[in-house]
């Protein structure tokens, strides 16, 4: 061999050497992947330390959790995908659902398997308004005046701002009798102050109170209370409508996955350590509302008494609000042109 | 822009006067320019960098050490690792193969190399997931109740092999993005030399790889070199093809850029402007060794000039 071909040799395999992948760390170790939507980091950040203290209290392992977070729809859309999660925890059950009959990596009935339709806290959308609420935003009607910029994420990617959709639409229901094309006609000159749709919650937020674009933000209430607390100097305001929605992010084992993997067990257990005491007092911290009595009572100061509505009862559930709202098509598409 | 000027240095000229402007116009332009430059390219910059240190140097250093930031360190500089040399041997062989030779097909393959330059990074990954993903071609195989080959099928589930949401698919989308730049760099240079040098070199009894590191090798090294730091630059900097494929996995499949989004939104915005900063100062330093390499490039051409 002549000497120039060893040289190149030589450095194609002290390349080769240098940008090698490291070889994967010891299989022993349990790993969870939660795959969650946007406005959940925080919890999850804290709740996954106490899970992880809980379990090596009980059973001497270790676990090490984590964490992927988006709008919630291409989240689902992702774990559909490939997306390798042990536990989904996304901001609506049609998500959930959709990865159910897309992929059959867990099956029909996932919302039956907790208790509480799977949702161990439930939430609710509010506004969140400007120091001083210039606009004079108190409820609903409100936001369709002219001049008034509403901020809301884009309800074909946020689980969010679906559920901001259907509460509007659920008050211009009641507001008109039970009417359909009324309520339309609300829901357009709604979305005609939408200056811009982000994918995600917390794109919406960062659009709203980063970039100061828009005087309302239609969001979740935790996310709300997160902004209230990370930007206290710019004196938000949350303001509550007289009537809201009962929004139940639910959760879910991916069973295939975990079957796989072999972390059924595991994951089963931090998604039923949510209910316990311990997870639902960080939930309540949080801001998302606790299902326990106990952790529901002590935070009863922080959230404001509201009527809500669910899916349920006004639009007969999520697979059929899905179907004529956000499908192709459908209501949004109808009502929403850019 | 096009590759060949920048690497195509023309023989010096005496100076001349070459323009009658009078001075005014020269210097109201010259101040237009720089005046623009200085509002759209080093304001943000700057302000990057005031950001970064918004919380003092602490904890501009405790974001740089997070352990989340480290491996997105890690990814980045694995995925230009192994992206930039592949790369850099596709580029030299194409080129070489487009410049030196005649066959059919030359244009197809030109046509190719510029294909990721042309269509949206975005594109680019939902073409992997579409063929690696668990609903794509692969995935379905894998998932399908009568595979072809069930063993293939059985190992490839058995193994886990993950493209999609794994650092494969990041390393793959990252090779897509930057295919072009070495290639597209050395095409036009290798092209205007010519094939005398190599010919003579057959003449007179050398090998082909002796032809290659003796000949071909020493006069394309500057167009190479540059090649190679822009083929990098790109490669760091990726944000919209990784993004698709990542899956965004804290720890595990977040790239620099995916982690500096994550921050933000995070509400840690000082934390994003400190990786961001990292990130910049890596542009810089890609700047830094382009000019030295344009330099170097340049003298190169003086002293065979002048010899």
């Amino acid at each position: 061999m002549n000497k120039p071909v060893q040289r190149f040799l030589t450095i194609c395999l002290v390349a080769l050497a240098v940008t090698a992948p490291p070889i994967a760390a010891s299989a022993k170790e349990i790993k969870l992947l939660n795959v969650s939507y946007d406005p959940t980091r925080e919890f999850y950040t804290e709740y996954n330390a106490a899970f992880i203290r809980y379990w090596k209290a009980k059973t001497g392992d270790e676990v090490s959790i984590s964490q992927s977070h988006g709008g919630s729809g291409k989240q689902a859309q992702s774990v559909v995908n490939g997306l390798e999660a042990d536990v989904v925890t996304l901001g609506l059950a049609f998500d959930i659902d959709a990865i159910a009959t897309q992929s059959r990596l867990l099956p029909a009935d996932w919302q039956k398997k907790l208790p509480n339709n799977s949702s161990p806290y439930t939430s609710t959308i509010v506004f969140l308004v400007r120091k001083g609420n210039p606009k004079g935003i108190k409820d609903w009607e409100d936001l369709v005046k002219t001049g008034v910029k509403v901020v809301v994420p884009n309800p074909k990617t946020s689980g969010g701002a679906r559920w901001a959709y259907l509460a509007a639409y659920a008050y211009a229901l009641g507001q008109n009798h039970q009417d359909d094309v009324a309520a339309k006609v609300f829901i357009k000159k709604l979305y005609q102050n939408v200056p811009v749709l982000d994918p995600g919650a917390r794109g919406a937020t960062v659009t709203f109170a980063q970039r100061e674009i828009g005087d309302v933000l239609l969001t979740w209430e935790n996310e709300a209370h997160l902004v209230l607390k990370e930007f206290n100097s710019a004196g938000y305001e949350i303001v509550t409508p007289h009537q809201s929605i009962l929004a139940e992010p639910p959760v879910a084992v991916v069973e295939r996955t975990t079957k796989r993997r072999g972390t059924t067990a595991v994951a089963q257990a931090y998604l039923e350590y949510l209910y316990s005491d311990e997870g639902q007092e960080l939930a309540g911290k949080h801001f998302y509302r606790p299902r326990n009595a106990k952790a529901a009572a002590k935070f009863a100061a922080q959230f404001t008494a509201v009527e809500l509505v669910t899916i349920d009862q006004v639009f007969g559930g999520w697979a059929k609000a899905q179907k004529t709202h956000f499908a192709d098509g459908g209501v949004f598409d109808q009502i929403y042109h850019p | 822009m096009t590759p060949a000027a920048t690497t195509f240095h023309p023989p010096r000229e005496p100076r001349r006067q070459l323009n009658t402007e009078p001075v005014w116009v020269r210097r109201l332009l010259i101040s237009l320019a720089l005046s623009f430059l200085a509002f759209f390219l080093f304001l943000p910059l700057a302000f990057v960098f005031t950001q970064a240190f918004a919380k003092g140097i602490g904890f501009y250093f405790k974001s740089l050490t997070d352990p989340l930031t480290w491996s997105a360190i890690k990814l980045t500089l694995l995925a230009t690792g192994i992206a930039v040399p592949l790369n850099c041997v596709f580029g030299v062989a194409a080129a070489w193969a487009i410049a030196k030779f005649d066959f059919r097909g030359k244009n197809l393959l030109l046509t190719l190399i510029d294909l990721p330059f042309s269509i949206s990074p975005v594109i680019a990954g939902l073409i992997y997931v579409l063929v690696f993903g668990a609903q794509g071609w692969l995935g379905l195989y894998v998932n399908a109740e009568h595979p072809w080959f069930p063993w293939l099928a059985h190992w490839l589930d058995e193994q886990n092999f993950k493209v999609i949401f794994a650092v494969p698919g990041i390393v793959l989308a990252t090779i897509f993005v930057t295919v072009p730049f070495v290639a597209r760099e050395l095409i036009p240079l290798m092209q205007a030399q010519g094939r005398n040098e190599e010919e003579a070199a057959r003449v007179l009894g050398a090998s082909g790889w002796q032809t290659f590191f003796r000949v071909t090798l020493p006069n394309i090294k500057w167009a190479l070199i540059y090649g190679v730091i822009l083929c990098n630059a790109r490669a760091m900097g990726e944000f919209g093809a990784v993004s698709v494929v990542s899956g965004k996995i804290r720890g595990q499949t977040n790239t620099i850029p995916l982690h500096i989004e994550a921050l933000y939104d995070d509400y840690n915005f000082t934390g994003a402007f400190a990786v961001a900063s990292l990130l910049a100062f890596l542009a810089l330093i890609t700047l830094g060794l382009k000019t030295w390499v344009e330099y170097q490039n340049a003298r190169q051409d003086e002293t065979e000039i002048s010899s």
